[in-house]
This record gives C-alpha cells, sequence and structure tokens, in this order.
C-alpha cells in the first residue's frame, strides 16, 4: 500500500533493545496501591468509598463526573486505608487525590458476566459498556475511550485506525503486546470497529518492530482489520501523523479526526476494551516498560495501576548505576519525576532511569539560527522565532506564528545544536496564555457582577421612585377629591 | 530549589561547536593545498587572521563581563577568521589580516549582539571593507609557487612577506576574473583576454592566481559534498547559488559568445564554490526554510553574475552575500513552512474537502 510523505520529524536512537526481547512479565501484587481518581482528560472522579471499607478487583472506587470523565476502580481486593492526596506524575511535584488500598492478597474479582458473543451487543451498548470499564486512550493521551466512541458514531466515521506506531525511544510494551496478544487485540479492534459502524480498519505499525507486525498480520487474516508498516520516526506516533501516514488526508487545525471521517485509537485501548466487553473487567492494570541505562535488567512488566513507580523498579533489579533521571513515560515527552512513589496511571507506557549520558543535556547556547528546529517539526512551525518572542516576553508573537498548533513533542529541543530548552519555552507560554485567559475571564465575570449590581440598584432605585411617586399621585388624588367635595359642599350649601 | 528538567530528555550528539568543527574540517583539504600552493606567506596570512580573531572576540567578552572561554569554544570566531583567510590574497601584509578579522569579529558580530545575531555575514562584511578600504592591497596577487619551487619563499623570506612588506614584483599577477575585465576596459575581446590565461583543467585543480579559497574548487566541493552528506548543511543554498550564475551565463554566452563568459568560465572562477558552499550556507544570515534558502542562493548567484559583468569590481561574490543577507528577513517574512491542518495563509482547511499530501514541503 502507498503512504503518504510526512514532515519533519527526528531519528532519536530507539534504545528499543533494552527492553523489546523481554516478555511480558506480571508484577507481584504490590502491599500498597495508590490510585488516582484523575486519570484522565476531563472532570476527576467522585470517590465512593470511605476508609476501612472492604472492596473487591474490578470494584468501582471513583464515578465518573460529567461529560468527559471515567471512573476508577480497585486494581486489586483489599481495604480502603486512606482517601486524601498523594505525590502525583507532576513536574512540580504536586500531588492530587488519590485512594489508597492495602492489598489483602487474593486478589479477588467482583463476579462479572461473561459475554460469549460481544457481537451481539449493540454499538450504543459496547461504548456504554467501555464507558463503564473506565477505558481511557492509553496512548498517553488518556482522553476518555467511551466519549470518542460515541462522537465518532454520531459523526459516520468511515475509517477507524489503530496505532501501533509506539515511536518513543525505549518503550516496549505496545510491542510486546502485539507480540504476545495479537489475537486479543484484533478482537477488541473488530468490536471497536462494531461499536463506531466504520468500514476501514487499517492498523499502523513502525516498520522497526516486524516480530510485532507479524503476529498482528497473522492474527488479522481473514478479517477486516488491514495490518500496515508505517516508517520507524519520531513522532509516528502522534494520531495526526499516522492518519497523514495512512489515509493522505490532515485533520483541520482546532478540529477533530472525526471531522474527516476517521477515529484513532492505541493497540493497549483496543486490547483493554475486548477485556472488558468479553469478561466484564474494568481497566486496572496495564503492560509498562522498564528500561534506561540506570535499570539493572529491563523488561515489560503488567501491573496494577496504583502501584508505586519504586515497586517496578526494585522488581527489575534495582539500579546497577545511580540515575540522573526518573522519568515516566518516554524520554522526548514523559515526564520527570522527583520521587519514584508516584504511582503507576492508566496512560503510564513506561518508566525510565536514565544516566546523564543518555540524557546528554547541556548548557544552552545561544541561537544560530540553523532551523534544524523549522525541518525536524513535524507541524511545520518555526520553532526558533516562537522562541525568540517568548524570550522577549511576547507570547502573543509566538501564537500569531503557530504556538496553539505545538505538540509539544519535543523534536526541535533534541535537534537542537544550541541545547535551547524549546519546548520548556513552549509550554510556558501556555501556561502564561491559559493564565491570560483565566484572567480575563475572572476580569468578564467580575465586570458582569458589578453591570449587575449596577443595574440592580438602578432598578430599586426606579422602583422606589416609583412608589413614590405612585404615593404622592394617591395622596393628590385624594386631597383633590376632598377639595372638590369640599367644594361641592360649598356650592350645595350656597 | 530544584532545577525543572524538561521534556525531551534526550538529545541528539550535536552542539554548536561540533558544527563548526565539521565545517573547518571541511575546510581543510582546500586549505592545505592554498598553503601548499603560496607557501609560507599564506600560512602566515592564515595563521595572523584567526589569532587576531580570537584575541578580538576574547576583548569584547571580557567588556561584557562573560566567561571568555566557553564563549570562544564555540568555534564560530575561528571559523569567521577562516573563511576570511581564504578570500585574502595569500601574500597579503599581515595588517590586512588584523584589521579584516578584527572587523569581522568585532563590528560585524559581537555588536550586533554576538553569535547569532549578526544581519551581515562577518567574514564578507570584512572582506568588502578591507577591499573598499585597501583596494591596493586587497588585488595585489601572485602566480602560484608551490613548496619546492624555485619562487617558493623560505621561512623567513615569508615571514618578511606578511610582516615587513617585502615586495615582489616578478611574482605579481592579476586573478582570472580581474584579468577579463581589466583586458575589457582595455576593449579587447572575451576570447582574446582567455586564449593565454584561462584553462578549465587548471581552475578545477586550482593551479592558478587567485586567493586561496578560490583555486581549489575540486576540493572545496568536496568539502561542501561532505557537509551536506553529515547534514551539516542542505543542499538549497549551494545548488541555488550554482543555478544563479550558471543559469544567466549559459543564456548570455550563447547569445553573444564574444562578449559574455559561459558557465564554467564563471562556475570555475572566484569565489564562487566557496561562497555557494561555505558562505551562503551560513545558517545565522540565511532565512529559516529549505525553500527560503533556495531564493537566498538564487538571489546571491544571479547578484554575483550581474556585477561580475555589469559592475565595476571583477567579483562580486561578497557583495551578492551581503545584499541577499539584508533581504534575509523579507525572505523569511514570505516563506514559512505550512502548518499541519492548514492552509499556507494559516486558515484551517475544511473538513469536507481535506488537502491530501502533495510532495515537497519546506
Amino acid at each position: 500500500m502507498k503512504l503518504f510523505r510526512l514532515r519533519g520529524g527526528v531519528h532519536p536512537e530507539s534504545r528499543k533493545e533494552l527492553a523489546a526481547e523481554r516478555a511480558i512479565r506480571v508484577l507481584p501484587l504490590p502491599e500498597r496501591l495508590f490510585v488516582p481518581l484523575q486519570q484522565h482528560v476531563g472532570a476527576p472522579a467522585q470517590p465512593l468509598v470511605q476508609v476501612g471499607d472492604r472492596v473487591r478487583k474490578g470494584q468501582l472506587i471513583g464515578a465518573s463526573q460529567g461529560n468527559i470523565s471515567a471512573p476508577v476502580h480497585a486494581p486489586t481486593s483489599g481495604r480502603i486505608v486512606a482517601v486524601g492526596d498523594y505525590p502525583a506524575a507532576h513536574p512540580s511535584g504536586l500531588t492530587a487525590p488519590a485512594v489508597t488500598i492495602e492489598s489483602d492478597g487474593e486478589d479477588r474479582w467482583l463476579e462479572t458476566g461473561m459475554t460469549t458473543d460481544p457481537f451481539s451487543l449493540s454499538p450504543e451498548e459496547i461504548a456504554a459498556r467501555v464507558g463503564s470499564a473506565g477505558i481511557v486512550g492509553l496512548g498517553g493521551a488518556t482522553f476518555p475511550s467511551a466519549v470518542k466512541l460515541n462522537l465518532s458514531r454520531k459523526s459516520n466515521v468511515r475509517t477507524l485506525i489503530i496505532n501501533g506506531g509506539e515511536c518513543e525511544p525505549y518503550i516496549t510494551s505496545d510491542d510486546r503486546l502485539m507480540r504476545e496478544r495479537a489475537a486479543e487485540i484484533v478482537e477488541g479492534v473488530r468490536l471497536i470497529r462494531y461499536a463506531v459502524g466504520a468500514t476501514e480498519v487499517m492498523v499502523g505499525i513502525e516498520e522497526n518492530k516486524p516480530a510485532a507486525l507479524a503476529a498482528m498480520q497473522a492474527a488479522a487474516a481473514g478479517s477486516e482489520v488491514r495490518v500496515l508498516a508505517v516508517p520507524a520516526m519520531y513522532p509516528m506516533g502522534w494520531d495526526k501523523q499516522m492518519i497523514k501516514a495512512l489515509t493522505g488526508c490532515e485533520v483541520p487545525a482546532d478540529g477533530r479526526s472525526a471531522d474527516i471521517g476517521v477515529l484513532v485509537h492505541n493497540v493497549a485501548t483496543a486490547y483493554a476494551v475486548r477485556d472488558a466487553i468479553r469478561f466484564g473487567r474494568p481497566l486496572v492494570s496495564r503492560m509498562v516498560t522498564v528500561s534506561g541505562g540506570a535499570v539493572a535488567e529491563p523488561g515489560n512488566l503488567e501491573v496494577p495501576i496504583g502501584t508505586p513507580v519504586e515497586t517496578l523498579f526494585r522488581f527489575c533489579g534495582g539500579f546497577s548505576n545511580k540515575p540522573a533521571r526518573l522519568v515516566l513515560g518516554g524520554p522526548m515527552m514523559g515526564i520527570e519525576l522527583y520521587t519514584a512513589a508516584v504511582p503507576i496511571v492508566k496512560g503510564t507506557s513506561g518508566v525510565l532511569a536514565l544516566t546523564a549520558r543518555e540524557i546528554g543535556s547541556l548548557q544552552p547556547a545561544p541561537c544560530i539560527r540553523c532551523s534544524s528546529c523549522v525541518r525536524a517539526c513535524p507541524v511545520g512551525l518555526l520553532p526558533l522565532e516562537m522562541a525568540a518572542h517568548i524570550r522577549a516576553g511576547n507570547s502573543n508573537g509566538a501564537v500569531s506564528r503557530g504556538l496553539k498548533d505545538c505538540i509539544a513533542c519535543g523534536c526541535c529541543s533534541f535537534v537542537c545544536p544550541s541545547h535551547i530548552p524549546l519546548v520548556h519555552y513552549f509550554n510556558f507560554a501556555k501556561g502564561e496564555l491559559m493564565a491570560q485567559e483565566r484572567g480575563k475571564l475572572k476580569l468578564e465575570a467580575t465586570r458582569k457582577l458589578a453591570d449587575e449590581r449596577i443595574a440592580r440598584m438602578q432598578r430599586i432605585e426606579r422602583e422606589r421612585q416609583e412608589a413614590a411617586a405612585k404615593r404622592k399621585a394617591a395622596r393628590e388624588a385624594k386631597e383633590r377629591e376632598a377639595k372638590q367635595k369640599q367644594a361641592q359642599q360649598a356650592a350645595e350649601i350656597a | 530549589m530544584i532545577p525543572v528538567a524538561h521534556s525531551p530528555h534526550a538529545h541528539a550528539p550535536i552542539t554548536v561547536g561540533k558544527v563548526m568543527v565539521m565545517v573547518m574540517l571541511a575546510l581543510t583539504p582546500a586549505t592545505m593545498f592554498g598553503f601548499w600552493l603560496y607557501g609560507w606567506p599564506a600560512i602566515n596570512v592564515w595563521a595572523v587572521s584567526l589569532l587576531a580573531a580570537l584575541i578580538g572576540e576574547a576583548l569584547v567578552i571580557r567588556l561584557q563581563q562573560r566567561a571568555v572561554l566557553p564563549a570562544l569554544m564555540d568555534g564560530s570566531g575561528l571559523l569567521t577568521a577562516w573563511l576570511l583567510a581564504l578570500s585574502l590574497p595569500p601574500w597579503a601584509p599581515w595588517w590586512i589580516a588584523v584589521v579584516g578579522s578584527l572587523f569581522a569579529v568585532i563590528i560585524s558580530k559581537q555588536l550586533f549582539g554576538g553569535l547569532g545575531q549578526n544581519v551581515f555575514n562577518p567574514a564578507m562584511a570584512a572582506r568588502v571593507m578591507l577591499l573598499i578600504s585597501f583596494p591596493m592591497e586587497m588585488t595585489t596577487w601572485i602566480t602560484p609557487a608551490p613548496f619546492g619551487s624555485v619562487h617558493s619563499p623560505g621561512w623567513l623570506d615569508g615571514l618578511a612577506v606578511t610582516f615587513s612588506g617585502v615586495h615582489v614584483d616578478a611574482m605579481a599577477s592579476a586573478s582570472l576574473l580581474g584579468h577579463v575585465k581589466t583586458e575589457f576596459t582595455r576593449g579587447i575581446g572575451l576570447e582574446q583576454a582567455l586564449s593565454d590565461y584561462y584553462a578549465p583543467l587548471d581552475a578545477l585543480w586550482g593551479n592558478r592566481t587567485g586567493s586561496l579559497g578560490e583555486t581549489a574548487a575540486l576540493f572545496l566541493l568536496a568539502g561542501g559534498l561532505f557537509l551536506i552528506a553529515k547534514r551539516i548543511i542542505t543542499w538549497h543554498a549551494p545548488v541555488a547559488m550554482l543555478l544563479g550564475v550558471a543559469i544567466p551565463a549559459l543564456v548570455f554566452s550563447s547569445v553573444n559568445p564574444a562578449h559574455y563568459a559561459g558557465p564554467v568560465y564563471h562556475l570555475l572562477s572566484g569565489g564562487l564554490i566557496m561562497g555557494a558552499f561555505f558562505i551562503v550556507t551560513d545558517p545565522v544570515t540565511s532565512p529559516n526554510t529549505v525553500t527560503g534558502q533556495f531564493i537566498f542562493g538564487l538571489g546571491c548567484g544571479l547578484l554575483t553574475w550581474i556585477i561580475r559583468t555589469w559592475g565595476g569590481y571583477p567579483e562580486g561574490v561578497a557583495f551578492a552575500v551581503m545584499l541577499m543577507n539584508a533581504v534575509t528577513p523579507i525572505i523569511d517574512h514570505y516563506v514559512k513552512p505550512r502548518i499541519y491542518g492548514r492552509d499556507r495563509k494559516g486558515v484551517a482547511i475544511s473538513p469536507v474537502k481535506p488537502i491530501a499530501s502533495t510532495g515537497k514541503e519546506s
């Protein structure tokens, strides 16, 4: 099949060989799990349990709130020991509300019914079950999957694309999943296709994963699912890049892929959908790659949600040398961890312990306008100009050069010979803009309140005057009447 | 306070210093050849240029109260001086090299704000300044006297040539472009002017009169191709510059061969090859996008040909580059990459009619 030309991109050292040949192992059940209530884009889940409650594995512990949200389930059976703040995966080391479960070691599932023929369910029912299973985009975007399914069905999506790009260096969790559980993934893919009514299904896998390609092709043989090799380059796993590679179409700026009749899901999401529909099991665990030059025995683990990162490192033999940086996610877009106590969440595809040599960062030097960043940008932006504007305190100048289209993929920073932290600049400016927007909203709200108060005061004043006028008129009328009566009486007397 | 480490947590193994070293590496064969061809005085001029640039830059950085060593380590000042040295007459007096280098790094670069901030290519600005201020010294060329030949001065004689201005009458000569221009003003036609003065093969190998960097076209070409292969530069600006000279030369010479020189003569003369691969590819003073760089290179080539053909100076690369440097912000303003999901004007594409991918993008 003809693939379409892509813009920009970089070829970082893949480093996938560290973990790619290690089969998925199940992490032994940790003693305590710390399950954050917000592991998705949208409103955080509302806790449904209290300290002391006993829960089964798969039991709902946080309810979805609002239109865009996802529920949270207990990853194992045990007792709730805390509901409150716990260190979160945040660059500033913030905490976030979480439910702490002490495992009882039995790992007993809540009884759920098997569905022998999932295709007998209605598409709406499948979307509803995906929603109640707490499934979110497992590629890292963590957008609630059911919202995407419903939106796609309503906007007549024709093409379903399953993203097996996995372009981040080091990360091999999707690769292993495709190699070892291809049949399950394909069933999940077919369920998603059925749920949205798409007519065409393509699975895009980077060509540097031949074993995964072969396994998926074998599993998809004879079905409507086409498994295709795409070039190995970063950011191939960016959904819009995958769409362009496979269909040649671009998603309109500020739009959704559904606008051009395309829905994209990750392979791990398809796997989770199959589990949820066939076994009624909510999303309570995921595949995580543990890798990096400082890890003694890198590997791929199936991990309950809420497991502290340090448990994973310990299971993988600890550190062979002192890590310079711990990263949640891949090296290109992952965030630095200040504490290994942070729990694994639904969107975590890997945890890395990197050495200083692997990070390779140096003190920033002046920009020499080499335009490597312009050539590397997959979006078509001018990172050097945007950074110059932001450095001059002009975030709006950066917006006019496309700041809002920036996906923070990190290609520009990666290739910069001056080691300028370009993505850092852009995220900073995006934060500035958000603060500005918030300030504007606040100002508008204040002004609205003030206007309303003035209007209210005017109304009260007006009503008071009207009432006074009415009273005065009534009094005058009465006086007039009395006078008339007097005059009449006088006339009668006369 | 904990310093914030931001993604990406990986980096391509490249630094500004490495880029500069690669370019210097690419210049080395041509430079070595020039040394061999013109002997000790050429080595002296080159060394004095580099030394003066280092000292001048160190002084300015000290005045700015910045750390001197890290700023010098990026190698940009050295590279500027190297390029300038290659554009000087090989037997130029020492003070030409010193004045040129200091002008390049202090006036054309540091006064504009240092590395990455200069509008004009420092080496070319310095060359133009020298050419206008000291036309005598800048146009006194010598015929090649390779090491080992009778005319090649020894080490001490070489020092005398560079530092005390010992005049060498017997050796004086004119560069090819200069010779043709002079003959033209005397009313002598192109064919006759070239007859005993020009051999394309000699030009290719560099065995002819000129500055260090205009002699060995092949070595410079090899260096340029090395930089393209190493992805330090892209092909766009160099190819465009060569085309910008070759196309008008071809057209005009086929119409009137007695008056206009052909493309081979132009391509192998003067500083064109060095300009195409080492000057117009200067990142600081050229446009951001590859399309912009192509336009920039084409403009440099065209202006070079115009100055050579109709201008007062025999060679026009430095003037052409400076003129186009001034145009770079305008090119950057109009030539921008198309943003994903938007048309060229930056308006979001319509969902009903999405654009399919179309070949090359800037």
